[in-house]
Protein backbone atom coordinates (compact mmCIF):
# COMPACT_ATOMS: atom_id res chain seq x y z
CA UNK A 1 0.00 0.00 0.00
CA UNK A 2 3.24 2.59 0.79
CA UNK A 3 4.16 2.28 -2.66
CA UNK A 4 0.34 2.95 -4.06
CA UNK A 5 0.36 6.26 -2.22
CA UNK A 6 3.65 7.17 -3.47
CA UNK A 7 2.46 6.42 -7.01
CA UNK A 8 -0.65 8.92 -6.00
CA UNK A 9 1.97 11.47 -4.99
CA UNK A 10 3.76 11.16 -8.18
CA UNK A 11 0.83 11.43 -9.93
CA UNK A 12 -0.47 14.21 -8.23
CA UNK A 13 3.03 15.81 -8.99
CA UNK A 14 3.12 14.83 -12.87
CA UNK A 15 -0.59 16.37 -13.17
CA UNK A 16 0.91 20.01 -11.83
CA UNK A 17 3.35 20.09 -14.58
CA UNK A 18 1.47 19.21 -17.15
CA UNK A 19 -1.11 21.47 -16.33
CA UNK A 20 1.56 24.41 -16.06
CA UNK A 21 3.38 23.34 -19.20
CA UNK A 22 -0.29 23.67 -20.74
CA UNK A 23 -0.92 26.79 -19.15
CA UNK A 24 2.58 28.17 -20.27
CA UNK A 25 1.55 26.88 -23.65
CA UNK A 26 -1.43 28.98 -23.75
CA UNK A 27 -0.04 32.16 -22.53
CA UNK A 28 2.33 31.91 -25.63
CA UNK A 29 -0.72 31.51 -27.72
CA UNK A 30 -2.20 34.56 -26.50
CA UNK A 31 0.64 37.09 -26.17
CA UNK A 32 1.58 35.78 -29.42
CA UNK A 33 -1.73 36.76 -30.90
CA UNK A 34 -2.15 33.66 -32.04
CA UNK A 35 -5.65 32.91 -30.35
CA UNK A 36 -7.86 35.66 -31.74
CA UNK A 37 -9.91 37.96 -29.19
CA UNK A 38 -12.97 36.29 -29.26
CA UNK A 39 -11.63 32.81 -28.48
CA UNK A 40 -9.61 34.26 -25.43
CA UNK A 41 -12.72 35.61 -24.39
CA UNK A 42 -14.40 31.96 -24.47
CA UNK A 43 -11.51 30.80 -23.02
CA UNK A 44 -11.88 33.14 -19.96
CA UNK A 45 -15.31 32.55 -20.03
CA UNK A 46 -14.27 28.70 -19.45
CA UNK A 47 -11.76 29.12 -17.07
CA UNK A 48 -14.07 30.92 -14.52
CA UNK A 49 -17.14 28.85 -15.13
CA UNK A 50 -14.79 25.87 -14.15
CA UNK A 51 -14.03 27.85 -11.13
CA UNK A 52 -17.97 28.17 -10.52
CA UNK A 53 -18.85 24.71 -11.38
CA UNK A 54 -16.20 22.98 -9.29
CA UNK A 55 -16.99 24.95 -6.38
CA UNK A 56 -19.96 24.35 -6.54
CA UNK A 57 -19.86 20.26 -7.01
CA UNK A 58 -17.98 20.06 -3.61
CA UNK A 59 -21.25 21.60 -1.71
CA UNK A 60 -23.90 19.68 -4.19
CA UNK A 61 -21.51 16.86 -5.45
CA UNK A 62 -20.02 15.94 -2.41
CA UNK A 63 -21.70 17.55 0.41
CA UNK A 64 -24.69 16.77 -0.99
CA UNK A 65 -26.64 20.31 0.20
CA UNK A 66 -28.30 21.31 -2.77
CA UNK A 67 -27.36 25.03 -2.46
CA UNK A 68 -28.82 26.99 -5.34
CA UNK A 69 -27.33 30.56 -4.43
CA UNK A 70 -24.49 30.49 -5.89
CA UNK A 71 -24.34 33.50 -7.71
CA UNK A 72 -24.95 35.55 -4.78
CA UNK A 73 -21.27 34.26 -3.27
CA UNK A 74 -20.17 35.24 -7.23
CA UNK A 75 -21.49 38.74 -6.71
CA UNK A 76 -19.86 39.05 -3.28
CA UNK A 77 -16.79 38.26 -4.59
CA UNK A 78 -17.25 40.36 -7.36
CA UNK A 79 -18.02 43.27 -6.02
CA UNK A 80 -15.69 43.12 -2.80
CA UNK A 81 -12.75 42.63 -5.03
CA UNK A 82 -14.10 45.20 -7.55
CA UNK A 83 -14.00 47.73 -4.17
CA UNK A 84 -10.67 46.42 -3.46
CA UNK A 85 -9.14 47.39 -7.19
CA UNK A 86 -11.38 50.73 -8.08
CA UNK A 87 -11.89 52.33 -5.09
CA UNK A 88 -9.14 51.86 -2.88
CA UNK A 89 -6.67 51.52 -5.59
CA UNK A 90 -4.99 48.50 -4.22
CA UNK A 91 -3.29 45.77 -6.27
CA UNK A 92 -5.34 43.07 -8.11
CA UNK A 93 -4.22 40.08 -5.86
CA UNK A 94 -5.39 41.82 -3.16
CA UNK A 95 -9.12 41.87 -4.96
CA UNK A 96 -8.73 38.56 -5.37
CA UNK A 97 -8.00 37.41 -2.32
CA UNK A 98 -10.41 39.70 -0.66
CA UNK A 99 -13.07 38.50 -2.90
CA UNK A 100 -12.78 34.81 -1.91
CA UNK A 101 -12.64 35.86 1.50
CA UNK A 102 -15.40 38.03 1.74
CA UNK A 103 -17.72 35.08 -0.07
CA UNK A 104 -16.33 32.74 2.83
CA UNK A 105 -17.35 35.15 5.53
CA UNK A 106 -20.61 35.50 3.41
CA UNK A 107 -20.57 31.50 2.99
CA UNK A 108 -19.78 31.38 6.90
CA UNK A 109 -22.91 33.24 7.98
CA UNK A 110 -25.37 31.80 5.45
CA UNK A 111 -24.20 28.28 5.94
CA UNK A 112 -24.76 27.95 10.01
CA UNK A 113 -28.35 28.69 10.37
CA UNK A 114 -29.44 26.83 6.61
CA UNK A 115 -27.24 23.57 6.50
CA UNK A 116 -29.81 22.59 9.16
CA UNK A 117 -32.41 22.71 6.62
CA UNK A 118 -32.70 19.86 4.68
CA UNK A 119 -33.48 19.20 0.58
CA UNK A 120 -36.12 21.81 -0.42
CA UNK A 121 -35.88 24.18 2.20
CA UNK A 122 -32.17 24.71 1.95
CA UNK A 123 -32.43 24.96 -2.25
CA UNK A 124 -34.93 28.22 -0.82
CA UNK A 125 -32.71 29.38 1.67
CA UNK A 126 -30.27 29.34 -0.77
CA UNK A 127 -31.88 30.79 -3.19
CA UNK A 128 -33.13 34.12 -0.87
CA UNK A 129 -30.08 34.09 -0.34
CA UNK A 130 -28.84 34.43 -3.90
CA UNK A 131 -31.69 36.90 -4.15
CA UNK A 132 -31.05 39.51 -0.98
CA UNK A 133 -27.57 39.56 -1.98
CA UNK A 134 -28.24 40.97 -5.75
CA UNK A 135 -31.06 42.90 -4.24
CA UNK A 136 -28.92 44.63 -1.34
CA UNK A 137 -25.86 45.60 -4.46
CA UNK A 138 -29.17 46.95 -6.59
CA UNK A 139 -29.52 49.64 -3.44
CA UNK A 140 -26.39 50.29 -2.56
CA UNK A 141 -24.91 53.64 -4.38
CA UNK A 142 -21.73 52.97 -3.44
CA UNK A 143 -21.26 50.68 -5.83
CA UNK A 144 -23.56 52.15 -8.27
CA UNK A 145 -26.52 50.56 -7.85
CA UNK A 146 -28.68 49.19 -10.58
CA UNK A 147 -26.47 51.32 -13.00
CA UNK A 148 -23.26 48.98 -12.09
CA UNK A 149 -19.83 49.76 -11.44
CA UNK A 150 -17.28 50.16 -13.94
CA UNK A 151 -14.22 47.60 -13.16
CA UNK A 152 -10.82 48.21 -15.47
CA UNK A 153 -9.83 45.42 -17.14
CA UNK A 154 -6.79 43.33 -15.22
CA UNK A 155 -8.02 39.23 -15.15
CA UNK A 156 -5.21 37.57 -17.45
CA UNK A 157 -4.49 34.72 -18.12
CA UNK A 158 -1.97 34.01 -15.71
CA UNK A 159 -4.29 34.73 -12.81
CA UNK A 160 -7.19 33.17 -14.50
CA UNK A 161 -5.00 30.15 -15.18
CA UNK A 162 -3.33 29.87 -11.49
CA UNK A 163 -7.04 30.34 -9.94
CA UNK A 164 -8.52 27.32 -11.82
CA UNK A 165 -5.92 25.34 -11.00
CA UNK A 166 -5.35 26.70 -7.44
CA UNK A 167 -9.47 25.54 -7.04
CA UNK A 168 -9.04 21.91 -8.67
CA UNK A 169 -5.70 21.19 -6.68
CA UNK A 170 -7.36 22.24 -3.37
CA UNK A 171 -10.87 20.45 -3.95
CA UNK A 172 -9.11 17.52 -5.43
CA UNK A 173 -7.06 16.82 -2.48
CA UNK A 174 -9.76 17.78 -0.18
CA UNK A 175 -12.36 15.15 -1.73
CA UNK A 176 -9.34 12.27 -1.69
CA UNK A 177 -8.75 12.45 2.02
CA UNK A 178 -10.23 11.79 5.39
CA UNK A 179 -11.88 15.02 5.37
CA UNK A 180 -13.66 14.53 1.83
CA UNK A 181 -14.56 10.96 2.55
CA UNK A 182 -16.72 12.37 5.91
CA UNK A 183 -18.31 14.59 3.26
CA UNK A 184 -19.36 11.88 1.31
CA UNK A 185 -20.52 9.91 3.84
CA UNK A 186 -22.69 12.77 4.72
CA UNK A 187 -23.51 12.68 1.27
CA UNK A 188 -24.40 9.00 1.32
CA UNK A 189 -26.21 8.99 4.96
CA UNK A 190 -25.89 11.57 7.19
CA UNK A 191 -27.36 9.72 10.28
CA UNK A 192 -24.73 7.22 9.79
CA UNK A 193 -22.26 9.55 9.31
CA UNK A 194 -23.28 11.13 12.46
CA UNK A 195 -23.14 7.20 14.29
CA UNK A 196 -20.00 6.90 13.16
CA UNK A 197 -18.43 10.12 14.83
CA UNK A 198 -18.32 12.83 11.83
CA UNK A 199 -19.22 16.16 13.01
CA UNK A 200 -22.07 16.51 10.32
CA UNK A 201 -22.70 20.31 11.09
CA UNK A 202 -18.73 20.82 10.90
CA UNK A 203 -18.44 19.22 7.80
CA UNK A 204 -21.23 20.77 5.89
CA UNK A 205 -20.44 24.19 6.91
CA UNK A 206 -17.06 23.44 5.97
CA UNK A 207 -17.53 22.47 2.34
CA UNK A 208 -19.88 25.31 2.09
CA UNK A 209 -16.97 28.00 3.07
CA UNK A 210 -14.64 26.36 1.05
CA UNK A 211 -16.71 26.35 -2.32
CA UNK A 212 -18.14 29.94 -1.50
CA UNK A 213 -14.58 31.03 -0.84
CA UNK A 214 -13.77 29.80 -4.69
CA UNK A 215 -16.81 31.79 -5.68
CA UNK A 216 -15.93 34.80 -4.74
CA UNK A 217 -12.74 34.06 -6.34
CA UNK A 218 -14.33 33.88 -9.67
CA UNK A 219 -15.81 36.44 -8.82
CA UNK A 220 -13.15 38.66 -8.60
CA UNK A 221 -11.98 37.62 -12.01
CA UNK A 222 -15.47 37.84 -13.61
CA UNK A 223 -15.33 41.48 -12.09
CA UNK A 224 -12.46 42.62 -13.90
CA UNK A 225 -13.01 40.64 -17.25
CA UNK A 226 -15.94 42.90 -18.00
CA UNK A 227 -15.72 46.57 -17.56
CA UNK A 228 -18.74 46.94 -15.68
CA UNK A 229 -20.81 44.48 -13.13
CA UNK A 230 -24.23 44.55 -12.35
CA UNK A 231 -26.52 43.21 -10.16
CA UNK A 232 -28.56 41.94 -12.82
CA UNK A 233 -25.40 39.70 -13.83
CA UNK A 234 -26.15 38.17 -10.80
CA UNK A 235 -29.49 36.94 -10.51
CA UNK A 236 -31.03 33.51 -9.91
CA UNK A 237 -30.57 32.24 -13.52
CA UNK A 238 -27.13 32.58 -13.43
CA UNK A 239 -27.16 30.52 -9.96
CA UNK A 240 -28.68 28.03 -12.42
CA UNK A 241 -26.32 28.15 -15.17
CA UNK A 242 -23.55 27.02 -12.61
CA UNK A 243 -26.13 24.36 -11.03
CA UNK A 244 -26.46 22.82 -14.85
CA UNK A 245 -22.84 22.63 -14.96
CA UNK A 246 -22.95 20.77 -12.07
CA UNK A 247 -25.77 18.47 -12.51
CA UNK A 248 -25.59 17.96 -16.23
CA UNK A 249 -21.80 16.44 -15.35
CA UNK A 250 -22.79 14.46 -13.49
CA UNK A 251 -23.62 14.55 -9.30
CA UNK A 252 -20.46 13.44 -7.74
CA UNK A 253 -18.25 13.76 -10.66
CA UNK A 254 -15.33 17.01 -10.73
CA UNK A 255 -14.43 15.89 -13.98
CA UNK A 256 -18.01 15.67 -14.98
CA UNK A 257 -18.48 19.09 -13.99
CA UNK A 258 -15.70 20.82 -15.33
CA UNK A 259 -16.47 18.87 -18.97
CA UNK A 260 -19.96 20.03 -18.48
CA UNK A 261 -18.76 24.14 -17.81
CA UNK A 262 -16.45 23.78 -20.78
CA UNK A 263 -19.24 22.03 -23.20
CA UNK A 264 -21.75 24.34 -22.49
CA UNK A 265 -19.87 27.23 -21.85
CA UNK A 266 -18.68 26.68 -26.02
CA UNK A 267 -22.05 26.17 -26.73
CA UNK A 268 -23.80 29.27 -25.33
CA UNK A 269 -20.72 31.50 -26.72
CA UNK A 270 -21.56 30.41 -30.34
CA UNK A 271 -25.27 30.88 -29.81
CA UNK A 272 -24.78 34.22 -28.59
CA UNK A 273 -25.81 35.99 -31.50
CA UNK A 274 -28.94 33.87 -31.74
CA UNK A 275 -30.55 34.71 -28.16
CA UNK A 276 -34.20 32.97 -28.86
CA UNK A 277 -32.43 30.19 -30.37
CA UNK A 278 -30.08 30.00 -27.67
CA UNK A 279 -32.40 29.19 -24.65
CA UNK A 280 -34.20 26.50 -26.87
CA UNK A 281 -31.25 24.40 -27.80
CA UNK A 282 -29.77 24.69 -23.87
CA UNK A 283 -33.07 23.43 -22.61
CA UNK A 284 -33.20 20.67 -25.64
CA UNK A 285 -29.61 19.36 -24.76
CA UNK A 286 -31.11 19.42 -20.67
CA UNK A 287 -34.29 17.54 -21.64
CA UNK A 288 -32.38 14.95 -24.04
CA UNK A 289 -30.02 14.45 -21.30
CA UNK A 290 -32.53 13.98 -18.64
CA UNK A 291 -34.13 10.95 -20.24
CA UNK A 292 -30.85 9.20 -21.86
CA UNK A 293 -28.52 9.68 -19.00
CA UNK A 294 -29.86 10.56 -15.75
CA UNK A 295 -26.81 10.89 -13.77
CA UNK A 296 -25.09 13.40 -15.90
CA UNK A 297 -22.16 12.89 -18.08
CA UNK A 298 -20.31 10.78 -15.91
CA UNK A 299 -22.26 10.13 -13.12
CA UNK A 300 -20.61 9.41 -9.59
CA UNK A 301 -16.84 8.60 -11.53
CA UNK A 302 -14.18 10.73 -12.96
CA UNK A 303 -12.65 10.61 -16.09
CA UNK A 304 -9.24 9.32 -14.54
CA UNK A 305 -11.28 5.91 -13.48
CA UNK A 306 -12.20 5.48 -17.33
CA UNK A 307 -8.00 5.99 -18.41
CA UNK A 308 -7.78 3.59 -15.84
CA UNK A 309 -10.31 1.00 -16.45
CA UNK A 310 -9.07 1.25 -20.17
CA UNK A 311 -5.28 0.05 -19.01
CA UNK A 312 -6.61 -2.20 -16.87
CA UNK A 313 -7.89 -4.04 -19.62
CA UNK A 314 -4.94 -4.12 -21.26
CA UNK A 315 -2.48 -4.92 -18.72
CA UNK A 316 -4.86 -7.14 -17.08
CA UNK A 317 -4.50 -5.79 -13.09
CA UNK A 318 -7.70 -4.67 -11.78
CA UNK A 319 -6.33 -1.06 -10.19
CA UNK A 320 -9.55 0.64 -10.36
CA UNK A 321 -9.97 1.11 -6.83
CA UNK A 322 -9.40 4.71 -6.21
CA UNK A 323 -12.50 5.90 -7.36
CA UNK A 324 -15.36 5.31 -5.24
CA UNK A 325 -14.36 8.51 -3.91
CA UNK A 326 -16.03 10.78 -5.58
CA UNK B 1 -21.70 -5.49 41.84
CA UNK B 2 -19.29 -2.34 42.46
CA UNK B 3 -19.30 0.43 40.64
CA UNK B 4 -16.25 -0.02 38.46
CA UNK B 5 -17.23 -3.25 36.39
CA UNK B 6 -20.16 -0.79 35.91
CA UNK B 7 -20.16 0.68 32.16
CA UNK B 8 -24.36 1.58 30.98
CA UNK B 9 -26.32 3.55 33.57
CA UNK B 10 -30.20 4.04 32.48
CA UNK B 11 -32.12 5.37 35.09
CA UNK B 12 -36.01 6.08 34.97
CA UNK B 13 -34.91 7.48 31.66
CA UNK B 14 -38.26 7.91 28.57
CA UNK B 15 -39.44 10.25 25.76
CA UNK B 16 -42.38 11.62 25.23
CA UNK B 17 -42.86 12.83 21.00
CA UNK B 18 -46.54 14.98 22.29
CA UNK B 19 -48.53 13.55 24.19
CA UNK B 20 -46.97 9.26 23.12
CA UNK B 21 -45.03 7.96 25.83
CA UNK B 22 -42.82 5.84 23.82
CA UNK B 23 -40.11 4.88 26.14
CA UNK B 24 -41.09 5.56 30.09
CA UNK B 25 -39.65 5.09 32.91
CA UNK B 26 -36.67 2.63 32.14
CA UNK B 27 -33.91 1.65 33.97
CA UNK B 28 -31.04 -0.78 32.75
CA UNK B 29 -27.40 -1.45 33.96
CA UNK B 30 -24.83 -2.88 31.68
CA UNK B 31 -21.44 -4.42 32.88
CA UNK B 32 -18.38 -4.21 31.08
CA UNK B 33 -17.67 -7.41 28.91
CA UNK B 34 -21.74 -8.00 29.10
CA UNK B 35 -23.87 -8.97 26.18
CA UNK B 36 -27.32 -8.08 26.77
CA UNK B 37 -30.45 -8.81 24.74
CA UNK B 38 -33.18 -6.09 24.47
CA UNK B 39 -36.56 -8.10 23.00
CA UNK B 40 -40.15 -7.13 22.80
CA UNK B 41 -43.16 -6.93 20.70
CA UNK B 42 -43.11 -4.87 17.60
CA UNK B 43 -43.46 -1.31 18.52
CA UNK B 44 -42.10 -1.94 21.92
CA UNK B 45 -39.91 0.92 21.26
CA UNK B 46 -36.71 -0.80 21.23
CA UNK B 47 -35.19 1.08 18.43
CA UNK B 48 -36.39 4.46 20.56
CA UNK B 49 -35.11 3.26 23.06
CA UNK B 50 -31.38 2.94 21.36
CA UNK B 51 -31.96 6.43 19.76
CA UNK B 52 -31.95 7.63 23.05
CA UNK B 53 -28.90 6.14 24.03
CA UNK B 54 -27.03 7.42 20.80
CA UNK B 55 -28.31 10.86 21.02
CA UNK B 56 -30.51 10.91 17.95
CA UNK B 57 -33.26 12.00 20.44
CA UNK B 58 -33.06 13.55 23.51
CA UNK B 59 -34.64 12.02 26.63
CA UNK B 60 -37.46 14.17 27.91
CA UNK B 61 -36.85 12.48 31.04
CA UNK B 62 -33.93 10.46 33.54
CA UNK B 63 -30.12 10.44 32.60
CA UNK B 64 -28.08 8.01 30.70
CA UNK B 65 -24.39 7.32 32.10
CA UNK B 66 -21.29 5.85 30.50
CA UNK B 67 -18.69 4.90 32.48
CA UNK B 68 -20.32 7.79 34.98
CA UNK B 69 -20.05 10.79 32.33
CA UNK B 70 -23.97 12.10 31.46
CA UNK B 71 -24.02 11.66 28.39
CA UNK B 72 -28.13 13.47 27.89
CA UNK B 73 -28.26 16.25 25.40
CA UNK B 74 -25.26 15.18 23.78
CA UNK B 75 -24.76 15.16 20.12
CA UNK B 76 -24.68 12.07 18.47
CA UNK B 77 -21.13 12.15 16.51
CA UNK B 78 -20.17 13.27 20.33
CA UNK B 79 -21.80 10.14 21.85
CA UNK B 80 -19.51 7.80 19.28
CA UNK B 81 -16.64 9.55 20.64
CA UNK B 82 -17.23 8.80 24.32
CA UNK B 83 -18.01 5.25 23.15
CA UNK B 84 -21.18 4.13 21.89
CA UNK B 85 -21.59 2.50 18.34
CA UNK B 86 -24.76 1.05 16.44
CA UNK B 87 -25.63 -0.67 13.94
CA UNK B 88 -29.01 0.16 12.29
CA UNK B 89 -32.10 -2.34 11.69
CA UNK B 90 -32.60 -1.00 7.87
CA UNK B 91 -28.90 -1.10 6.90
CA UNK B 92 -27.21 2.11 6.62
CA UNK B 93 -23.80 1.56 4.71
CA UNK B 94 -22.45 5.00 3.08
CA UNK B 95 -23.51 2.97 -0.72
CA UNK B 96 -20.86 4.92 -3.10
CA UNK B 97 -18.12 4.28 -0.89
CA UNK B 98 -16.16 1.62 -1.15
CA UNK B 99 -16.07 -1.62 1.43
CA UNK B 100 -12.28 -0.29 2.77
CA UNK B 101 -13.64 4.28 2.93
CA UNK B 102 -16.84 2.55 4.65
CA UNK B 103 -14.27 1.46 7.87
CA UNK B 104 -11.70 4.38 7.35
CA UNK B 105 -15.06 6.46 7.98
CA UNK B 106 -15.39 5.22 11.14
CA UNK B 107 -11.82 5.86 12.09
CA UNK B 108 -12.17 9.52 11.12
CA UNK B 109 -12.25 11.20 14.46
CA UNK B 110 -8.80 9.24 15.43
CA UNK B 111 -6.66 11.19 12.63
CA UNK B 112 -3.82 13.09 13.69
CA UNK B 113 -2.91 15.19 10.41
CA UNK B 114 -4.96 18.62 9.56
CA UNK B 115 -7.30 19.58 6.80
CA UNK B 116 -4.86 21.91 5.21
CA UNK B 117 -2.14 19.21 5.14
CA UNK B 118 -4.61 16.99 3.63
CA UNK B 119 -5.56 20.13 0.78
CA UNK B 120 -1.55 20.87 0.48
CA UNK B 121 -0.75 17.60 0.11
CA UNK B 122 1.80 17.77 2.79
CA UNK B 123 3.65 14.64 4.50
CA UNK B 124 1.55 13.93 7.20
CA UNK B 125 -0.91 13.61 5.07
CA UNK B 126 0.39 10.96 3.33
CA UNK B 127 1.43 9.18 6.55
CA UNK B 128 -1.49 9.29 8.14
CA UNK B 129 -3.71 8.25 5.12
CA UNK B 130 -1.31 5.05 4.83
CA UNK B 131 -1.62 3.85 8.58
CA UNK B 132 -5.22 4.76 8.16
CA UNK B 133 -5.86 2.34 4.83
CA UNK B 134 -3.30 -0.18 6.52
CA UNK B 135 -5.51 -0.47 9.80
CA UNK B 136 -8.86 -0.26 8.11
CA UNK B 137 -7.33 -3.43 5.86
CA UNK B 138 -5.79 -5.38 8.67
CA UNK B 139 -9.63 -4.99 10.38
CA UNK B 140 -11.63 -6.17 6.92
CA UNK B 141 -9.58 -9.03 7.37
CA UNK B 142 -10.33 -10.09 11.23
CA UNK B 143 -13.75 -10.23 9.44
CA UNK B 144 -12.96 -11.92 6.04
CA UNK B 145 -14.32 -9.08 4.36
CA UNK B 146 -10.68 -7.63 2.90
CA UNK B 147 -11.71 -9.71 -0.57
CA UNK B 148 -14.64 -6.96 -1.12
CA UNK B 149 -12.11 -3.85 -0.20
CA UNK B 150 -12.72 -1.92 -2.91
CA UNK B 151 -15.93 -3.12 -3.82
CA UNK B 152 -18.68 -0.92 -3.24
CA UNK B 153 -20.79 -1.17 -0.68
CA UNK B 154 -24.06 -1.24 -2.86
CA UNK B 155 -23.30 -4.04 -3.92
CA UNK B 156 -22.41 -6.59 -1.44
CA UNK B 157 -24.33 -9.28 -1.26
CA UNK B 158 -27.43 -9.05 2.09
CA UNK B 159 -25.26 -10.79 4.83
CA UNK B 160 -22.15 -9.13 3.83
CA UNK B 161 -23.54 -5.72 4.45
CA UNK B 162 -25.09 -6.85 7.60
CA UNK B 163 -21.22 -7.88 8.37
CA UNK B 164 -19.85 -4.42 7.42
CA UNK B 165 -21.80 -2.66 9.57
CA UNK B 166 -21.09 -4.53 12.20
CA UNK B 167 -17.17 -3.61 11.37
CA UNK B 168 -17.64 -0.52 10.97
CA UNK B 169 -19.31 -0.09 14.17
CA UNK B 170 -16.22 -1.79 15.99
CA UNK B 171 -13.92 0.38 14.12
CA UNK B 172 -14.82 3.59 16.07
CA UNK B 173 -13.49 2.15 19.01
CA UNK B 174 -16.39 1.46 20.92
CA UNK B 175 -16.98 0.89 24.85
CA UNK B 176 -20.76 -0.42 24.28
CA UNK B 177 -22.41 -1.71 20.82
CA UNK B 178 -25.54 -1.55 19.83
CA UNK B 179 -26.59 -4.33 17.79
CA UNK B 180 -29.98 -3.33 15.96
CA UNK B 181 -31.78 -6.61 14.60
CA UNK B 182 -28.57 -7.77 13.27
CA UNK B 183 -30.15 -10.74 11.94
CA UNK B 184 -33.22 -9.57 10.32
CA UNK B 185 -34.00 -10.61 6.80
CA UNK B 186 -31.21 -13.38 7.32
CA UNK B 187 -31.55 -17.31 6.87
CA UNK B 188 -31.04 -19.77 9.19
CA UNK B 189 -26.97 -20.01 8.05
CA UNK B 190 -26.42 -16.55 7.91
CA UNK B 191 -27.71 -16.55 11.04
CA UNK B 192 -25.11 -19.02 12.72
CA UNK B 193 -22.45 -17.05 11.03
CA UNK B 194 -23.69 -14.10 12.56
CA UNK B 195 -23.55 -15.83 15.98
CA UNK B 196 -20.27 -17.09 15.38
CA UNK B 197 -19.30 -13.40 14.23
CA UNK B 198 -20.43 -11.94 17.79
CA UNK B 199 -18.82 -14.85 19.82
CA UNK B 200 -15.63 -13.61 17.84
CA UNK B 201 -16.68 -10.17 18.76
CA UNK B 202 -16.71 -10.40 22.14
CA UNK B 203 -13.51 -12.69 22.15
CA UNK B 204 -11.46 -10.12 19.83
CA UNK B 205 -12.44 -6.82 21.27
CA UNK B 206 -13.29 -5.49 25.21
CA UNK B 207 -16.69 -4.38 25.10
CA UNK B 208 -20.25 -4.91 26.03
CA UNK B 209 -22.94 -5.48 23.83
CA UNK B 210 -26.64 -4.41 23.93
CA UNK B 211 -28.81 -6.45 20.80
CA UNK B 212 -32.43 -6.03 19.73
CA UNK B 213 -33.31 -9.17 18.34
CA UNK B 214 -36.27 -10.82 17.01
CA UNK B 215 -34.88 -14.05 16.23
CA UNK B 216 -35.13 -16.10 19.71
CA UNK B 217 -33.17 -18.55 18.70
CA UNK B 218 -30.24 -16.21 18.50
CA UNK B 219 -31.01 -14.39 21.36
CA UNK B 220 -31.71 -16.70 23.93
CA UNK B 221 -27.93 -18.50 22.47
CA UNK B 222 -25.96 -16.21 23.00
CA UNK B 223 -27.59 -13.38 25.47
CA UNK B 224 -26.52 -14.01 29.49
CA UNK B 225 -29.03 -11.32 30.50
CA UNK B 226 -32.14 -10.40 28.66
CA UNK B 227 -34.53 -7.25 28.89
CA UNK B 228 -38.00 -7.40 27.69
CA UNK B 229 -39.93 -3.63 26.65
CA UNK B 230 -43.59 -3.54 26.34
CA UNK B 231 -45.58 -0.34 25.19
CA UNK B 232 -42.19 1.52 25.90
CA UNK B 233 -41.86 0.10 29.58
CA UNK B 234 -39.38 -2.87 30.87
CA UNK B 235 -41.92 -5.62 32.27
CA UNK B 236 -39.04 -7.79 32.47
CA UNK B 237 -35.46 -8.61 33.21
CA UNK B 238 -33.43 -11.95 33.38
CA UNK B 239 -31.64 -14.67 32.07
CA UNK B 240 -32.99 -16.43 29.29
CA UNK B 241 -34.42 -19.11 31.25
CA UNK B 242 -36.49 -16.68 33.55
CA UNK B 243 -37.30 -14.39 30.47
CA UNK B 244 -38.75 -17.88 28.65
CA UNK B 245 -40.73 -18.87 31.19
CA UNK B 246 -41.97 -15.22 32.63
CA UNK B 247 -45.98 -14.87 32.06
CA UNK B 248 -45.87 -11.26 31.79
CA UNK B 249 -43.65 -11.83 28.98
CA UNK B 250 -45.46 -14.43 27.06
CA UNK B 251 -48.41 -12.49 27.89
CA UNK B 252 -46.99 -9.34 25.74
CA UNK B 253 -45.84 -11.72 23.09
CA UNK B 254 -49.00 -13.86 22.67
CA UNK B 255 -51.83 -12.24 24.50
CA UNK B 256 -53.66 -12.78 27.68
CA UNK B 257 -54.68 -16.71 28.18
CA UNK B 258 -58.22 -17.06 28.14
CA UNK B 259 -59.64 -18.15 31.26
Amino acid sequence: MAVNIFKNARGFWTSIVLAVIFGVIMQFLITGGTLNAFYVNTLFFIGINIILAVSLHLIIGITGQFSIGHAGFLAVGAYASAIITMKLQLPFWLGIMTGGVAAAIAGLIIGIPTLRLKGDYLAIATLGFGEIVRIVFLNMDYVGGASGMTVSHLTTWPWLFGCVLLTILVIVNFTNSTYGRACISIRENEIAADAMGINTTYYKVTAFVIGSFFAGIAGALYAHNFYIIQPTNFGFLKSFDILIFVVLGGLGSMSGAMIAAIFLTIISTFLQSYPEVRMVIYSLVLIIMMIYRPQGLLGTREITSFLKAGKSAKGGVNSDSKNTVA
Amino acid sequence: MTAKTQLLKVSDTGIRFGGLKAVAGVNLELKKGELVGLIGPNGAGKTTFFNLLTGVYVPTEGTIELDGEKLNGLQPYKITKKGISRTFQNIRLFDELSVLDNVKVAYHSLVNHSMLSSIFRLPSHFSGEREMEEKAIEFLKIFNLDQYMHEKAKNLPYGQKRRLEIARALAAKPKLLLLDEPAAGMNPQETEELMNLIALIRNKFELSILLIEHDMLLVMGVCERIYVLDHGQLIAEGNPEQIRNNPKVIEAYLGEEVS
